[in-house]
Protein backbone atom coordinates (compact mmCIF):
# COMPACT_ATOMS: atom_id res chain seq x y z
CA UNK A 1 0.00 0.00 0.00
CA UNK A 2 2.91 2.65 0.63
CA UNK A 3 4.13 2.71 -3.02
CA UNK A 4 0.83 2.55 -3.87
CA UNK A 5 -0.07 5.66 -1.69
CA UNK A 6 3.10 7.68 -3.44
CA UNK A 7 1.44 7.16 -6.31
CA UNK A 8 -1.74 8.65 -5.23
CA UNK A 9 -0.03 11.19 -2.99
CA UNK A 10 1.60 12.84 -6.13
CA UNK A 11 -1.14 12.46 -8.54
CA UNK A 12 -3.57 14.35 -5.62
CA UNK A 13 -0.67 17.59 -5.84
CA UNK A 14 -1.20 18.02 -9.37
CA UNK A 15 -5.31 17.52 -9.19
CA UNK A 16 -5.18 20.15 -6.58
CA UNK A 17 -2.41 22.51 -7.93
CA UNK A 18 -4.76 22.32 -11.35
CA UNK A 19 -7.93 23.38 -9.15
CA UNK A 20 -9.26 20.21 -9.54
CA UNK A 21 -11.98 19.60 -6.80
CA UNK A 22 -12.04 15.81 -5.27
CA UNK A 23 -15.79 14.29 -5.92
CA UNK A 24 -16.98 11.07 -4.44
CA UNK A 25 -19.79 9.00 -5.89
CA UNK A 26 -22.14 5.84 -4.32
CA UNK A 27 -20.16 2.28 -5.71
CA UNK A 28 -23.73 1.15 -6.36
CA UNK A 29 -26.19 3.19 -9.14
CA UNK A 30 -29.20 2.67 -10.67
CA UNK A 31 -28.85 1.01 -13.47
CA UNK A 32 -31.21 3.18 -15.36
CA UNK A 33 -29.11 5.99 -14.73
CA UNK A 34 -26.05 4.47 -15.82
CA UNK A 35 -27.92 3.46 -19.46
CA UNK A 36 -28.90 6.99 -19.81
CA UNK A 37 -25.09 7.89 -20.02
CA UNK A 38 -24.49 4.99 -22.62
CA UNK A 39 -25.57 1.72 -23.51
CA UNK A 40 -22.08 -0.23 -23.45
CA UNK A 41 -22.50 0.97 -19.58
CA UNK A 42 -25.71 -0.33 -19.17
CA UNK A 43 -24.09 -4.12 -19.58
CA UNK A 44 -22.00 -4.02 -16.33
CA UNK A 45 -20.29 -7.60 -14.59
CA UNK A 46 -22.47 -6.87 -11.27
CA UNK A 47 -26.14 -6.27 -10.87
CA UNK A 48 -28.35 -6.60 -7.62
CA UNK A 49 -31.80 -5.61 -6.64
CA UNK A 50 -32.43 -3.62 -3.59
CA UNK A 51 -35.34 -3.87 -1.20
CA UNK A 52 -38.07 -2.70 -3.30
CA UNK A 53 -36.77 -4.31 -6.55
CA UNK A 54 -35.16 -1.70 -8.39
CA UNK A 55 -31.37 -2.64 -10.45
CA UNK A 56 -28.97 -1.71 -9.27
CA UNK A 57 -25.38 -2.18 -10.71
CA UNK A 58 -21.49 -1.77 -9.48
CA UNK A 59 -20.30 0.98 -11.60
CA UNK A 60 -17.95 0.26 -14.37
CA UNK A 61 -16.86 4.04 -14.82
CA UNK A 62 -16.92 7.32 -13.34
CA UNK A 63 -17.64 10.09 -15.75
CA UNK A 64 -21.44 8.69 -15.85
CA UNK A 65 -22.20 8.89 -12.18
CA UNK A 66 -19.97 12.17 -12.23
CA UNK A 67 -21.71 14.20 -15.38
CA UNK A 68 -25.23 12.95 -12.80
CA UNK A 69 -23.21 14.79 -10.33
CA UNK A 70 -23.00 17.84 -12.41
CA UNK A 71 -26.85 18.05 -13.24
CA UNK A 72 -27.88 17.40 -10.32
CA UNK A 73 -25.96 19.44 -7.64
CA UNK A 74 -24.57 21.96 -10.12
CA UNK A 75 -27.34 23.18 -11.88
CA UNK A 76 -26.34 26.42 -12.00
CA UNK A 77 -22.90 26.96 -11.17
CA UNK A 78 -20.42 28.70 -13.77
CA UNK A 79 -18.52 26.55 -16.10
CA UNK A 80 -15.81 25.28 -16.35
CA UNK A 81 -15.96 23.00 -13.53
CA UNK A 82 -12.93 20.94 -12.34
CA UNK A 83 -13.48 17.30 -10.51
CA UNK A 84 -11.21 14.74 -9.74
CA UNK A 85 -11.66 11.24 -7.95
CA UNK A 86 -9.82 8.32 -6.76
CA UNK A 87 -12.32 5.47 -6.90
CA UNK A 88 -12.62 2.06 -7.35
CA UNK A 89 -14.54 0.36 -10.35
CA UNK A 90 -15.77 -2.96 -11.03
CA UNK A 91 -15.35 -5.19 -14.24
CA UNK A 92 -15.76 -8.69 -15.55
CA UNK A 93 -12.78 -10.95 -15.57
CA UNK A 94 -11.35 -13.52 -17.82
CA UNK A 95 -10.24 -16.36 -15.25
CA UNK A 96 -7.17 -17.13 -14.80
CA UNK A 97 -5.69 -13.97 -15.49
CA UNK A 98 -4.95 -12.37 -12.69
CA UNK A 99 -7.20 -9.39 -13.63
CA UNK A 100 -8.92 -7.81 -10.34
CA UNK A 101 -12.50 -7.41 -10.28
CA UNK A 102 -12.15 -3.89 -8.16
CA UNK A 103 -9.99 -1.05 -9.51
CA UNK A 104 -8.15 2.39 -8.70
CA UNK A 105 -8.68 4.60 -10.58
CA UNK A 106 -7.65 8.08 -10.48
CA UNK A 107 -9.40 10.52 -12.99
CA UNK A 108 -10.36 13.98 -13.73
CA UNK A 109 -13.58 15.36 -15.50
CA UNK A 110 -13.44 19.19 -17.38
CA UNK A 111 -17.09 20.17 -17.60
CA UNK A 112 -17.70 23.29 -19.73
CA UNK A 113 -14.15 23.59 -21.19
CA UNK A 114 -14.59 23.07 -24.77
CA UNK A 115 -12.10 22.02 -27.73
CA UNK A 116 -9.07 22.64 -28.63
CA UNK A 117 -8.32 24.54 -24.92
CA UNK A 118 -9.92 21.54 -22.94
CA UNK A 119 -8.66 19.42 -24.18
CA UNK A 120 -5.02 20.76 -24.18
CA UNK A 121 -5.77 21.37 -20.21
CA UNK A 122 -6.73 17.75 -19.47
CA UNK A 123 -3.68 16.15 -21.58
CA UNK A 124 -1.50 18.86 -19.47
CA UNK A 125 -2.70 17.73 -16.31
CA UNK A 126 -2.35 13.87 -17.21
CA UNK A 127 1.42 14.14 -17.85
CA UNK A 128 1.83 16.30 -15.03
CA UNK A 129 -0.18 13.56 -13.24
CA UNK A 130 2.48 10.51 -15.03
CA UNK A 131 5.30 13.04 -14.13
CA UNK A 132 4.13 13.43 -10.38
CA UNK A 133 3.79 9.66 -10.07
CA UNK A 134 7.65 8.97 -11.01
CA UNK A 135 6.93 7.36 -14.50
CA UNK A 136 9.41 8.21 -17.10
CA UNK A 137 8.61 6.42 -20.56
CA UNK A 138 5.08 7.03 -21.36
CA UNK A 139 3.52 8.57 -24.36
CA UNK A 140 -0.25 9.54 -25.36
CA UNK A 141 -1.78 8.48 -27.89
CA UNK A 142 -4.14 10.84 -29.45
CA UNK A 143 -7.05 10.10 -31.47
CA UNK A 144 -10.61 11.68 -32.79
CA UNK A 145 -13.13 9.06 -32.07
CA UNK A 146 -15.39 11.22 -35.02
CA UNK A 147 -12.82 10.65 -37.28
CA UNK A 148 -13.70 7.18 -38.41
CA UNK A 149 -17.39 7.41 -38.66
CA UNK A 150 -16.57 11.03 -40.91
CA UNK A 151 -15.08 8.96 -43.40
CA UNK A 152 -17.23 6.68 -43.32
CA UNK A 153 -20.51 9.29 -43.70
CA UNK A 154 -18.08 10.53 -46.57
CA UNK A 155 -17.76 7.51 -48.31
CA UNK A 156 -22.03 7.26 -48.06
CA UNK A 157 -21.19 3.83 -46.11
CA UNK A 158 -24.46 2.04 -45.46
CA UNK A 159 -25.86 0.98 -42.23
CA UNK A 160 -25.16 -2.60 -41.48
CA UNK A 161 -21.40 -2.17 -43.66
CA UNK A 162 -20.84 0.35 -41.24
CA UNK A 163 -21.23 -1.89 -38.42
CA UNK A 164 -18.83 -4.37 -40.06
CA UNK A 165 -15.72 -2.22 -40.84
CA UNK A 166 -16.25 -0.45 -37.12
CA UNK A 167 -16.24 -4.39 -35.29
CA UNK A 168 -13.00 -4.86 -37.59
CA UNK A 169 -11.60 -1.44 -36.01
CA UNK A 170 -12.80 -2.06 -32.51
CA UNK A 171 -11.51 -6.05 -32.38
CA UNK A 172 -8.14 -4.67 -33.99
CA UNK A 173 -8.28 -6.95 -36.78
CA UNK A 174 -6.58 -5.08 -39.94
CA UNK A 175 -6.83 -8.19 -42.25
CA UNK A 176 -10.55 -7.99 -41.47
CA UNK A 177 -11.11 -4.77 -42.18
CA UNK A 178 -9.12 -5.24 -45.82
CA UNK A 179 -11.88 -7.73 -46.79
CA UNK A 180 -14.82 -6.36 -45.59
CA UNK A 181 -13.33 -2.93 -47.30
CA UNK A 182 -13.15 -5.10 -50.40
CA UNK A 183 -16.03 -6.31 -50.08
CA UNK A 184 -17.60 -2.37 -50.45
CA UNK A 185 -16.29 -2.50 -54.10
CA UNK A 186 -15.64 1.05 -53.67
CA UNK A 187 -12.69 2.76 -55.91
CA UNK A 188 -9.19 1.95 -55.16
CA UNK A 189 -8.59 5.57 -53.78
CA UNK A 190 -11.44 5.48 -51.03
CA UNK A 191 -10.38 1.47 -50.24
CA UNK A 192 -6.74 2.92 -49.76
CA UNK A 193 -8.00 5.59 -47.35
CA UNK A 194 -10.33 3.29 -45.42
CA UNK A 195 -7.77 1.26 -44.67
CA UNK A 196 -4.70 3.22 -44.09
CA UNK A 197 -5.85 6.29 -42.13
CA UNK A 198 -6.98 4.22 -39.21
CA UNK A 199 -3.38 2.72 -39.23
CA UNK A 200 -1.56 5.98 -39.31
CA UNK A 201 0.38 6.97 -36.15
CA UNK A 202 3.49 9.17 -35.25
CA UNK A 203 4.28 12.54 -35.13
CA UNK A 204 2.84 15.51 -36.46
CA UNK A 205 3.42 14.18 -39.92
CA UNK A 206 0.53 11.87 -39.62
CA UNK A 207 -1.66 14.97 -40.04
CA UNK A 208 -1.47 15.36 -43.59
CA UNK A 209 -3.69 13.15 -44.94
CA UNK A 210 -5.65 13.94 -48.00
CA UNK A 211 -8.51 16.44 -46.19
CA UNK A 212 -11.84 15.08 -47.77
CA UNK A 213 -14.31 14.13 -45.25
CA UNK A 214 -11.58 13.99 -41.75
CA UNK A 215 -10.90 17.49 -42.80
CA UNK A 216 -12.51 18.74 -39.42
CA UNK A 217 -10.99 16.10 -36.58
CA UNK A 218 -7.42 16.96 -38.31
CA UNK A 219 -8.20 20.40 -38.27
CA UNK A 220 -9.05 19.15 -34.37
CA UNK A 221 -6.15 17.57 -33.63
CA UNK A 222 -3.93 19.93 -34.85
CA UNK A 223 -5.35 22.94 -32.93
CA UNK A 224 -5.01 20.64 -29.49
CA UNK A 225 -1.37 20.06 -30.51
CA UNK A 226 -0.82 24.07 -31.02
CA UNK A 227 -2.07 24.92 -27.82
CA UNK A 228 0.34 22.22 -25.90
CA UNK A 229 3.07 23.09 -23.63
CA UNK A 230 6.41 21.33 -25.88
CA UNK A 231 6.63 18.77 -22.66
CA UNK A 232 3.30 17.47 -22.97
CA UNK A 233 3.43 17.61 -26.92
CA UNK A 234 6.70 15.67 -27.15
CA UNK A 235 4.48 12.77 -25.19
CA UNK A 236 2.05 12.84 -28.23
CA UNK A 237 1.71 10.16 -30.49
CA UNK A 238 -0.85 10.75 -32.84
CA UNK A 239 -3.05 7.52 -33.50
CA UNK A 240 -6.02 8.33 -36.41
CA UNK A 241 -7.04 5.14 -35.36
CA UNK A 242 -7.19 5.15 -31.71
CA UNK A 243 -10.78 3.71 -30.57
CA UNK A 244 -11.80 3.60 -26.93
CA UNK A 245 -14.70 1.42 -25.76
CA UNK A 246 -16.93 3.38 -24.64
CA UNK A 247 -19.35 4.92 -26.43
CA UNK A 248 -19.99 8.52 -25.77
CA UNK A 249 -16.62 10.43 -26.57
CA UNK A 250 -17.41 12.67 -29.35
CA UNK A 251 -14.37 14.15 -30.11
CA UNK A 252 -10.42 13.87 -29.38
CA UNK A 253 -9.71 10.33 -27.30
CA UNK A 254 -6.38 9.26 -25.80
CA UNK A 255 -5.04 6.54 -24.35
CA UNK A 256 -1.25 6.17 -21.96
CA UNK A 257 1.26 3.79 -22.69
CA UNK A 258 4.70 3.15 -21.49
CA UNK A 259 7.52 0.18 -23.04
CA UNK A 260 7.24 -1.57 -19.17
CA UNK A 261 2.95 -2.65 -20.25
CA UNK A 262 1.84 -4.43 -22.71
CA UNK A 263 -1.38 -3.34 -22.60
CA UNK A 264 -2.43 0.79 -21.65
CA UNK A 265 -2.45 2.54 -18.27
CA UNK A 266 -5.61 4.74 -18.77
CA UNK A 267 -7.27 6.69 -21.38
CA UNK A 268 -10.15 9.21 -21.68
CA UNK A 269 -11.66 11.68 -24.01
CA UNK A 270 -14.10 14.36 -24.94
CA UNK A 271 -17.80 13.98 -24.06
CA UNK A 272 -19.72 16.84 -25.47
CA UNK A 273 -23.09 14.87 -25.74
CA UNK A 274 -23.09 13.16 -22.37
CA UNK A 275 -23.97 16.53 -20.00
CA UNK A 276 -26.78 17.02 -22.10
CA UNK A 277 -28.64 13.57 -21.29
CA UNK A 278 -28.63 14.12 -17.43
CA UNK A 279 -30.35 17.64 -18.10
CA UNK A 280 -27.07 20.20 -18.53
CA UNK A 281 -25.26 20.35 -21.78
CA UNK A 282 -22.17 21.27 -21.28
CA UNK A 283 -18.84 19.85 -23.38
CA UNK A 284 -16.50 18.28 -21.62
CA UNK A 285 -13.14 16.20 -21.43
CA UNK A 286 -11.72 13.50 -18.80
CA UNK A 287 -9.76 10.71 -18.68
CA UNK A 288 -8.73 7.99 -15.89
CA UNK A 289 -5.64 6.36 -15.37
CA UNK A 290 -5.59 2.47 -13.48
CA UNK A 291 -3.57 2.71 -10.45
CA UNK A 292 -2.78 -0.75 -9.89
CA UNK A 293 -1.62 -0.60 -13.85
CA UNK A 294 0.31 2.68 -13.48
CA UNK A 295 2.26 1.01 -10.53
CA UNK A 296 3.31 -2.39 -12.23
CA UNK A 297 4.73 0.21 -15.45
CA UNK A 298 6.54 2.03 -12.50
CA UNK A 299 8.02 -1.34 -11.44
CA UNK A 300 8.95 -2.43 -14.52
CA UNK A 301 10.69 1.25 -15.88
CA UNK A 302 12.88 0.74 -12.64
CA UNK A 303 13.54 -2.78 -13.03
CA UNK A 304 15.32 -2.02 -16.40
CA UNK B 1 13.69 5.57 -28.17
CA UNK B 2 14.75 2.01 -29.20
CA UNK B 3 12.73 0.14 -32.02
CA UNK B 4 13.77 -3.13 -31.69
CA UNK B 5 11.43 -5.62 -32.05
CA UNK B 6 10.98 -9.15 -30.13
CA UNK B 7 9.35 -11.62 -32.33
CA UNK B 8 7.39 -14.75 -31.31
CA UNK B 9 8.11 -17.69 -33.66
CA UNK B 10 5.77 -20.71 -33.66
CA UNK B 11 7.89 -24.30 -33.76
CA UNK B 12 5.49 -26.58 -35.53
CA UNK B 13 3.52 -26.69 -38.98
CA UNK B 14 4.00 -23.01 -39.47
CA UNK B 15 8.04 -22.67 -38.34
CA UNK B 16 9.60 -23.18 -42.02
CA UNK B 17 7.82 -20.89 -43.71
CA UNK B 18 8.14 -18.14 -40.67
CA UNK B 19 11.82 -18.71 -40.92
CA UNK B 20 12.05 -17.94 -44.40
CA UNK B 21 9.60 -14.65 -44.14
CA UNK B 22 12.11 -13.65 -41.65
CA UNK B 23 15.03 -14.49 -43.86
CA UNK B 24 13.78 -11.84 -46.07
CA UNK B 25 13.49 -9.56 -43.56
CA UNK B 26 17.26 -10.02 -43.27
CA UNK B 27 17.01 -11.43 -40.06
CA UNK B 28 19.47 -13.90 -39.55
CA UNK B 29 17.41 -17.59 -38.77
CA UNK B 30 20.45 -19.46 -38.84
CA UNK B 31 20.50 -20.56 -35.39
CA UNK B 32 16.80 -20.76 -34.78
CA UNK B 33 17.50 -23.27 -37.28
CA UNK B 34 20.67 -25.16 -35.94
CA UNK B 35 19.29 -25.37 -32.33
CA UNK B 36 16.06 -27.30 -31.65
CA UNK B 37 16.12 -27.09 -28.12
CA UNK B 38 17.19 -23.54 -27.63
CA UNK B 39 13.98 -21.31 -27.36
CA UNK B 40 15.55 -17.80 -26.51
CA UNK B 41 17.49 -15.82 -29.51
CA UNK B 42 18.19 -12.80 -28.03
CA UNK B 43 20.68 -11.52 -30.37
CA UNK B 44 18.45 -11.77 -32.86
CA UNK B 45 14.82 -10.41 -31.30
CA UNK B 46 13.24 -14.63 -31.76
CA UNK B 47 11.28 -16.23 -28.90
CA UNK B 48 10.33 -19.63 -30.22
CA UNK B 49 7.14 -21.48 -28.60
CA UNK B 50 4.10 -23.98 -29.56
CA UNK B 51 1.72 -22.29 -31.79
CA UNK B 52 -0.67 -21.60 -29.28
CA UNK B 53 1.40 -19.47 -26.92
CA UNK B 54 2.09 -16.93 -29.21
CA UNK B 55 -1.05 -14.75 -28.47
CA UNK B 56 -0.39 -15.20 -24.96
CA UNK B 57 3.23 -13.44 -25.44
CA UNK B 58 2.01 -11.13 -27.83
CA UNK B 59 -0.79 -10.16 -25.61
CA UNK B 60 1.24 -9.30 -22.64
CA UNK B 61 3.85 -7.87 -24.39
CA UNK B 62 6.79 -10.40 -23.98
CA UNK B 63 6.68 -10.14 -27.66
CA UNK B 64 5.68 -7.09 -29.85
CA UNK B 65 4.91 -9.21 -33.12
CA UNK B 66 4.28 -12.74 -33.24
CA UNK B 67 3.33 -15.47 -36.38
CA UNK B 68 0.85 -17.75 -35.69
CA UNK B 69 -2.06 -19.04 -37.40
CA UNK B 70 -5.69 -17.86 -37.80
CA UNK B 71 -7.16 -20.71 -36.24
CA UNK B 72 -5.64 -20.40 -33.11
CA UNK B 73 -6.07 -16.46 -32.86
CA UNK B 74 -10.16 -17.72 -33.75
CA UNK B 75 -10.31 -20.28 -30.47
CA UNK B 76 -8.61 -17.73 -28.76
CA UNK B 77 -10.61 -14.61 -29.76
CA UNK B 78 -10.68 -12.67 -26.51
CA UNK B 79 -7.05 -11.45 -26.92
CA UNK B 80 -6.30 -7.90 -27.66
CA UNK B 81 -3.69 -7.80 -30.31
CA UNK B 82 -4.06 -6.64 -33.52
CA UNK B 83 -4.12 -8.80 -36.64
CA UNK B 84 -1.76 -6.78 -38.89
CA UNK B 85 -1.10 -9.22 -42.06
CA UNK B 86 -2.42 -12.52 -43.65
CA UNK B 87 0.60 -13.96 -44.77
CA UNK B 88 -1.08 -16.58 -47.00
CA UNK B 89 0.98 -20.04 -45.68
CA UNK B 90 0.33 -22.30 -43.67
CA UNK B 91 -3.06 -22.98 -45.76
CA UNK B 92 -5.61 -25.67 -43.62
CA UNK B 93 -9.33 -25.62 -43.51
CA UNK B 94 -10.97 -26.62 -40.21
CA UNK B 95 -13.43 -29.63 -40.80
CA UNK B 96 -16.13 -31.47 -39.00
CA UNK B 97 -15.22 -35.07 -39.89
CA UNK B 98 -16.81 -38.23 -39.03
CA UNK B 99 -15.98 -41.76 -40.05
CA UNK B 100 -16.77 -43.05 -43.98
CA UNK B 101 -19.85 -44.76 -44.62
CA UNK B 102 -23.67 -43.60 -42.96
CA UNK B 103 -22.84 -40.05 -41.26
CA UNK B 104 -22.65 -41.30 -37.43
CA UNK B 105 -23.28 -37.52 -36.17
CA UNK B 106 -26.45 -36.94 -38.25
CA UNK B 107 -27.40 -39.97 -37.04
CA UNK B 108 -26.71 -38.93 -33.31
CA UNK B 109 -28.03 -35.64 -34.34
CA UNK B 110 -31.48 -37.08 -35.59
CA UNK B 111 -31.87 -40.07 -32.84
CA UNK B 112 -30.66 -38.63 -30.08
CA UNK B 113 -30.96 -34.67 -30.73
CA UNK B 114 -27.32 -33.98 -29.34
CA UNK B 115 -24.08 -35.50 -31.30
CA UNK B 116 -20.41 -36.22 -29.44
CA UNK B 117 -17.92 -33.65 -30.63
CA UNK B 118 -13.95 -34.10 -29.96
CA UNK B 119 -11.67 -31.24 -30.60
CA UNK B 120 -8.62 -29.34 -29.33
CA UNK B 121 -10.69 -26.28 -30.85
CA UNK B 122 -13.69 -26.30 -28.14
CA UNK B 123 -14.56 -22.68 -29.05
CA UNK B 124 -14.91 -22.59 -32.68
CA UNK B 125 -16.84 -26.44 -32.72
CA UNK B 126 -19.35 -24.78 -30.19
CA UNK B 127 -19.75 -21.27 -32.36
CA UNK B 128 -20.19 -23.50 -35.55
CA UNK B 129 -22.90 -25.67 -34.01
CA UNK B 130 -24.40 -22.85 -32.41
CA UNK B 131 -24.36 -20.70 -35.64
CA UNK B 132 -25.65 -23.91 -37.34
CA UNK B 133 -28.53 -24.41 -34.64
CA UNK B 134 -27.53 -27.68 -33.69
CA UNK B 135 -26.91 -29.74 -30.24
CA UNK B 136 -23.32 -31.09 -29.68
CA UNK B 137 -21.39 -32.37 -26.48
CA UNK B 138 -17.85 -30.69 -26.89
CA UNK B 139 -15.38 -33.15 -25.59
CA UNK B 140 -11.93 -31.39 -25.64
CA UNK B 141 -8.86 -34.08 -25.92
CA UNK B 142 -5.33 -32.59 -26.43
CA UNK B 143 -3.34 -35.40 -28.32
CA UNK B 144 -4.65 -37.33 -31.59
CA UNK B 145 -8.23 -36.25 -32.14
CA UNK B 146 -8.63 -39.12 -34.98
CA UNK B 147 -8.55 -41.51 -32.24
CA UNK B 148 -11.55 -40.31 -30.06
CA UNK B 149 -14.39 -41.49 -32.71
CA UNK B 150 -12.69 -44.73 -33.56
CA UNK B 151 -12.92 -45.76 -30.13
CA UNK B 152 -16.99 -44.56 -29.55
CA UNK B 153 -16.16 -41.59 -27.51
CA UNK B 154 -17.65 -39.24 -30.28
CA UNK B 155 -19.12 -39.65 -33.32
CA UNK B 156 -17.52 -36.36 -34.91
CA UNK B 157 -14.56 -34.43 -34.47
CA UNK B 158 -13.72 -30.97 -35.38
CA UNK B 159 -9.68 -30.51 -36.27
CA UNK B 160 -7.52 -28.70 -38.40
CA UNK B 161 -6.38 -30.55 -41.69
CA UNK B 162 -3.71 -29.75 -44.02
CA UNK B 163 -3.79 -32.43 -46.94
CA UNK B 164 -6.41 -34.92 -45.65
CA UNK B 165 -3.51 -37.84 -45.09
CA UNK B 166 -4.43 -38.15 -41.32
CA UNK B 167 -7.91 -38.36 -41.57
CA UNK B 168 -7.73 -40.35 -44.61
CA UNK B 169 -5.06 -42.92 -42.94
CA UNK B 170 -7.74 -43.03 -39.91
CA UNK B 171 -10.92 -43.95 -42.04
CA UNK B 172 -12.42 -40.81 -41.35
CA UNK B 173 -14.06 -38.30 -43.86
CA UNK B 174 -14.77 -34.72 -44.38
CA UNK B 175 -18.63 -33.70 -43.86
CA UNK B 176 -18.46 -30.04 -43.42
CA UNK B 177 -15.53 -27.27 -43.85
CA UNK B 178 -15.95 -24.79 -41.69
CA UNK B 179 -13.42 -22.21 -42.29
CA UNK B 180 -10.39 -21.38 -43.74
CA UNK B 181 -6.84 -20.91 -41.76
CA UNK B 182 -3.58 -19.01 -42.79
CA UNK B 183 -0.70 -17.79 -40.57
CA UNK B 184 -1.01 -14.17 -39.31
CA UNK B 185 0.92 -11.40 -38.08
CA UNK B 186 -0.25 -10.05 -34.71
CA UNK B 187 1.22 -7.37 -32.68
CA UNK B 188 0.81 -6.22 -29.17
CA UNK B 189 -1.61 -3.06 -28.51
CA UNK B 190 1.26 -0.99 -26.81
CA UNK B 191 3.77 -1.83 -29.11
CA UNK B 192 1.83 -1.17 -32.17
CA UNK B 193 2.18 2.57 -31.12
CA UNK B 194 5.19 3.01 -29.69
CA UNK B 195 7.14 0.76 -32.23
CA UNK B 196 4.66 2.15 -34.98
CA UNK B 197 7.81 2.56 -37.74
CA UNK B 198 9.82 -0.55 -36.92
CA UNK B 199 5.88 -2.64 -37.07
CA UNK B 200 4.98 -0.71 -40.29
CA UNK B 201 8.61 -1.30 -41.90
CA UNK B 202 8.10 -5.60 -41.36
CA UNK B 203 4.48 -5.28 -42.43
CA UNK B 204 5.69 -3.46 -45.26
CA UNK B 205 8.22 -5.83 -46.49
CA UNK B 206 6.46 -8.86 -45.92
CA UNK B 207 3.24 -7.43 -47.84
CA UNK B 208 5.51 -7.00 -50.88
CA UNK B 209 7.72 -10.83 -50.75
Amino acid sequence: MRELRAITEGVRTVFEASGYGEVATPALEYEAVLARGDASAAEPAYRLFDETGNVLVLRSDMTIPIARVVAARYPHAEPPLRFCYFAHHYRSVRTGRGQAREELQAGVELVGAPAPEGTAEALTVLCRSLDAAGLEGYRVGLGDAALYPALLDGFGIGHEARRQLVHELVTRDFVGLEREVAALGLGPEAAALLLRIPQLRGGPAVLDVPAGPVADAVEGLRRVYAQLEPAVADRVIFDLGLSRPLGYYTGEVFEVYDQALGSPIGGGGRYDDLLGRFGRALPAVGWALNVERLHIALVGERGR
Amino acid sequence: MTQRLTIAVPRGALFADTLTALDGLGIDTSEVRANHRKLLFEDVGIVTMRPSDVPTYVEAGAADLGFTGKDVLMEQAERDVYELLDLGYGRCLMVLATVAGDDPAQEALRRLGVMRIATKYPRIAARHFERTGRQAEIVEVKGSVELAPLTGLVEGIVDLMATGTTLRENGLVVREEISVATARLIANPVAHKLKAEAIDDVVARLRAR
